[in-house]
């Protein structure tokens, strides 16, 4: 049988009413990624997260084993997951099985995003512990009675801070803060902006690098919801990493089926195949900028292409690696 | 084949939900990725029309939609395809459908 959906998205629900999140991270988890950079607290202007690249190993995971489950008896006992999920954490025993490696990856490519913008002379703060996640899951399933009282929390955190303008490094936070947050938080009216647009305006900061062509990958969110489309070539023009573009581009990119992956991880394979064949046919280097996408289509990629988040491609150029 | 009046009402009041625009032309349907033939036009006729057996039928439909918003940007008559879908999943919810 299907994957109990009402019961699988119960569980994240109650998950962010609870615990502030759809897979509760640890405050350590959470905010590791920053050790080093010296990130001043709060401030006009601070980079955040809203967990996703955090996140996407353990939603990966999940998927994973969800995915064993989609056809199985097992599935006739995720209510009593859910149950007994409210009271003790089911969900928190994922992030513990996510391997170490996968996480210290996914922290460097943040790693990297602030590490460019250091270097292209972006001054920003950091919430630390108050860099709560965005919600994003949750209101693209519905559940926003759930997402609602969230959104105000992050929003207060936002708003003790100071805060004035944010440069988000995923699109789906992205939209969240510009267009989500101001329908269900009254008065909020911060300035958020991508950090790939904010470094193609900060110029400088990225030194050449010719280790081979790149193929786009543009992420729907990116492209059709906030139109964040030039920025990304700018910057791979400005590093001098040659890129090359599929069929389906821009404003017009085929999904990565990621945003399916929880509830129909076979689907969202089926899609991920689809677009990794539409990719391959241009070029075996891949590079996308989201890590949603990221996560799906390494996984319908396997060995046949090399995925990589612009974050490593960019900062790889940075660093002469 | 029972109309649900209370359906049809609560989506009337959802912000924004704009699917009686569709012209039922079938551009979204042509550019899912997905190629289900319910996403998204004829989910919007069974929601308009507060015909909620049919639509609880389809729930996994409405849940695996990619909210890609690719028919969007082609959709002639400007509709708000995914933010249309997404108000359908809290309203399922919300009304135990699933």
């Amino acid at each position: 049988m299907p994957l109990p959906t009402a019961t699988v998205l119960g569980i994240l629900g109650d998950n962010l009413a609870r615990r502030g999140s759809v897979l509760p991270l640890s405050k350590r988890t959470a905010t590791r990624w920053a050790e080093g950079l010296d990130l001043p607290k709060g401030g006009d202007t601070v980079i955040y997260t809203g967990h996703l690249y955090q996140l996407i190993p353990a939603i990966d995971l999940m998927a994973g084993l969800l995915a064993r489950f989609e056809e199985s008896w097992v599935t006739r006992l995720f209510g009593l997951g859910r149950f007994v999920n409210r009271f003790i954490s089911l969900t928190f025993f994922i992030q513990l099985l996510v391997p170490r490696r996968k996480r210290a990856e996914y922290n460097a490519m943040l790693h990297a995003i602030a590490r460019l913008l250091k270097d292209g002379g972006v001054s920003f703060g950091y919430l630390y512990e108050d860099d709560l996640y965005s919600g994003t899951l949750a209101y693209d399933e519905g559940l926003d009675e759930a997402f609602a009282p969230h959104a105000r929390r992050v929003a207060e955190a936002f708003r003790r801070h100071g805060v004035r303008r944010v440069i988000t490094v995923d699109p789906h936070t992205t939209h969240m803060l510009q267009e989500v947050y101001p329908r269900f938080v009254p008065g909020f009216k911060l300035e958020v902006v991508s950090y790939l647009d904010v470094l193609a305006e900060a110029g400088g900061g990225l030194r050449a690098r010719r280790d081979g062509q790149v193929v786009i990958h543009d992420s729907c969110v990116y492209a059709r919801y906030v139109g964040v489309i030039e920025s990304p070539r700018t910057l791979l023009r400005r590093a001098g990493v040659p890129f090359a573009e599929p069929e389906l581009t821009g404003a017009a990119t085929h999904c990565c089926g990621g945003p399916v992956e929880v509830l129909f991880p076979g689907e969202a394979h089926r899609i991920a195949l689809e677009r990794v064949a539409q990719l391959t046919k241009v070029g075996r280097r891949i590079t996308t900028m989201c890590p949603i996408c990221l996560v799906n289509l390494r996984k319908a990629a396997g060995d046949e292409a090399e995925i990589l988040d612009i974050s490593q491609v960019l900062a790889g150029a940075n660093d002469g690696r | 084949m029972r109309v649900s009046t209370a359906l049809a009402a609560e989506t009337r009041q959802v912000e924004g939900f704009d699917a009686a625009a569709c012209l039922n032309c079938g551009v979204c349907t042509a550019l899912c990725p997905l190629g289900y033939e319910i996403l998204p036009r004829r989910l919007f006729r069974l929601v308009l029309l507060g015909l909620e057996e049919r639509l609880a039928e389809h729930v996994p439909q409405i849940y695996s939609c990619l909210l890609c918003r690719m028919c969007e940007a082609n959709c002639p008559a400007g509709v708000h395809i995914a933010e249309n879908i997404r108000a359908l999943r809290t309203i399922v919810g919300r009304r135990r459908l699933s």
